[in-house]
């Protein structure tokens, strides 16, 4: 019987099949944060249980931090509440946990990879949806809901049904000017929110063997807003390279073992999935969504669709957004930009938005948001010379944490003002209450930063 | 998590016939600070119920208390985005015990059985008819997997996993189940590392 990479992975992690219900999943690592996690283990004290596996989970605070002077005592007490409750649940239990002002610190799928706690062929589950993102290193990935966090607390395991599998091809080189947020952003434009729902991605295809693993990760983090529970990617050379030497990382003899193992995990040839999708990455060009849901995304030069599938939807988003069908998209007055999350806080996307603002000035009418995904991010960033380009061109850098992608802290965008944003999902409310938000990937984001307007960021590149 | 046992609900609906309605309109993130599952009710839909000042919006349905019910009809997708289990303690909170809709996102399905609330699947023409139908009563049947509109005379069977039925139908929960486990667990933990897997 031919197997995929998820099936192959999938049996390795099972402990017990259970007839006529779901099978016990161990769970390799799990990683909490403040907002997902406080209920979990209050009950776990109700029921007298500690933690049964400590080593295996890794803390942080990322959902509501601030993200300028994070030296500074927490001002808001909603915000303090939650992450002291973490760093005392953490403490109790023997749960290693990257405080603020720590080093490690930053967003939980940013660190994680970041830090080689994601290595290749585990099981990973969070307390988040986009724990998704660590699919890209050939993991079966996925994020879970409060109970589920207490039952790998209790028992390193976690009750599944397995999923259905899609595989995504993806061939063709992306061209200039168009990046991995453009092609899964076109992704779900096409294919829709739902479209995954009950099944895990494969994403294969010469395009995706191309890209870095911070691109792979961009990929894999918004298979959630198509519906699916996670995406994966076979590991290769590149995720090899990526993940060697870093801090927890297998060292010596045992990371030769490890390669070993991981160059097995790949998918069968002739492996069934029960859906499969072909994409021409050639097609793909820079994107922007205009309504309220993250498949409601066209190409930057197109107009606002006129005959949307779902009317209801459509003229319900329309009106949140302030447009009307048929009009152009490009040249739209925008106030915010937000450049961070886990869908585009790492330094190739801080590269990426250096490389349209230098030379140039931020434009004065726009309120920026740079927030790097870690301070490990903000520590490159620095290395790099990109701070100094940043602010040269009148941008300021702040500190790590979720931000503006859910405005849970203070970095809310005001009701009906217009952000241009890299993270991943423009619902109603996402960003502050009535707040319009156009996710687009960090050149798109750059471009309008500059202009002040919706702008191809390619005018910007021919030279 | 505790819930109360699951068998049968009798209640008018409250309809909500809105596509995609995600896990931050249910409970909008802001509202995530407290530590405990208590309470969430009270945010429900926050920014549909209520303006900018914190005024009742009162064209959205919670409002009317001419609408009541404890059975929440809701649009196609209905739970996407987020993986906040916050979304369905604050309809349980709020009084909800089951949720009907033509397709649920699966992290919220799973957090739903995981606290007592039922999620009900229907077709499209079922789901329709109960649309038309706004002050029937109707009635879910988790023994027989059976949803009628009472007024209408029209029934559905709906899906469920057997093992998540036991789980609801006994108020057990799913910690309860691994625990037993623990010694399976530890056996596949042996396997694992003495095959570096």
């Amino acid at each position: 019987m031919k197997k995929t990479l998820f099936d192959k992975i999938w049996e390795s992690h099972i402990v017990k099949e259970i007839t006529g219900g779901p099978s016990i999943l161990y769970i390799d690592r799990h990683y909490i944060h403040e907002v997902t996690s406080p209920q979990a283990f209050s009950d776990l004290d109700r029921r007298g249980l500690k933690v049964f596996r400590p080593a295996q989970t890794f803390a942080t605070c990322d959902h509501n931090v601030p993200t300028l002077n994070q030296h500074l005592p927490l001002k808001d007490p909603s915000s303090k509440i939650p992450i002291e409750t973490l760093a005392e649940n953490t403490f109790r239990h023997g749960i290693l946990y990257f405080p603020l002002q720590d080093s490690h610190n930053g967003v939980v799928h940013i660190i994680g990879p970041e830090l080689g706690l994601t290595a290749c062929g585990m099981t990973i589950v969070c307390g988040d949806s986009h724990t998704s993102t660590h699919g890209a290193f050939g993991n079966i990935a996925f994020g879970i809901g409060t109970s589920e966090v207490e039952m790998v607390l209790a028992t390193q395991s976690i009750l599944q049904f397995k999923p259905k599998q899609m595989l995504i091809n993806v061939n063709g080189k992306l061209t200039k000017g168009v990046c991995a947020k453009d092609l899964i952003l076109h992704i779900i434009a096409k294919l829709g929110t739902s479209a995954g729902t009950g099944y895990f991605i494969e994403f294969s295809g010469d395009t995706i063997s191309s890209l870095s693993m911070e691109e792979r990760m961009t990929i894999c983090n918004m298979s959630i807003e198509m519906g699916a529970r996670g995406a994966l990617i076979a590991p290769d050379e590149t995720t090899f390279s990526y993940l060697q030497g870093k801090e927890f990382a297998s060292k010596n003899e045992e990371w030769n073992e490890s390669i070993k193992m991981w160059k097995l995990l790949k998918s069968d040839e002739d492996a069934q999935f029960e859906t499969v999708y072909d994409f021409n990455a050639e097609e793909v060009e820079p994107m922007i969504t205009y309504g309220t849901n993250p498949g409601m995304g066209i190409s930057i030069n197109e107009v606002i669709p006129q005959n949307a599938k779902d009317r209801n939807v459509f003229s319900k988003a329309l009106t949140y957004m302030g447009f009307v069908q048929g009009e152009k998209i490009i040249g739209k007055k925008i106030d915010y930009v937000f450049l961070g999350s886990c869908t585009n806080g790492r330094i190739e996307d801080f590269r990426a938005f250096a490389s349209i603002v230098k030379g140039r000035k931020k434009h004065p009418d726009i309120t920026a948001w740079l927030v790097p995904g870690s301070n490990g991010v903000l520590r490159a960033i620095e290395e790099e010379g990109i701070g100094d380009t940043l602010r040269e061109a009148g941008f300021e850098i702040r500190e790590p944490g979720c931000s503006a992608c859910l405005a849970m802290n203070e970095d809310k965008v005001p009701s009906g003002k217009y952000c241009v944003s890299t993270s991943n999902r423009n619902f109603e409310g996402r960003q502050g209450p009535g707040a319009r938000t156009l996710l687009a990937g960090p050149l798109v984001a750059a471009a309008a930063a500059i202009n002040g307007v919706i702008t191809d960021p390619r005018i910007y590149l021919i030279s | 998590m505790s819930f109360e046992k699951f068998t049968e609900l009798i209640s008018e609906a409250i309809i909500l016939p809105v596509d995609n309605i995600d896990t931050d309109q249910i409970i909008p993130a802001r509202f995530l600070k407290t530590t405990t599952r208590k309470d969430f009710g009270k945010n429900l839909f926050y920014d549909w119920r209520y303006d900018l000042n914190g005024e009742p919006i009162e064209s959205f349905i919670l409002n009317n208390p001419y609408n009541k019910g404890r059975i929440l009809v809701a649009g196609n997708n209905f739970g996407c985005g987020s993986s906040r289990e916050h979304a369905a303690w604050a309809l349980y909170d709020y009084g909800f015990r089951a949720v009907i809709s033509t397709f649920f996102a699966d992290i919220f399905k799973n957090n739903a059985l995981n606290n007592g609330l039922l999620p009900v699947q229907v077709s499209r023409v079922f789901f329709q008819k109960i649309v038309d139908n706004p002050h029937s009563l109707i009635d879910i049947n988790l023994p027989l997997q059976s949803v009628t509109i009472i007024s209408a005379a029209e029934s559905e069977p709906f899906e469920i996993n057997t093992y998540k039925k036991e789980c609801l139908i006994n108020g057990f929960d799913d910690i309860d189940f691994l625990l037993s486990n623990l010694n399976e667990i530890e056996k596949h933990e042996k396997y694992k590392n003495a095959n570096r897997l």
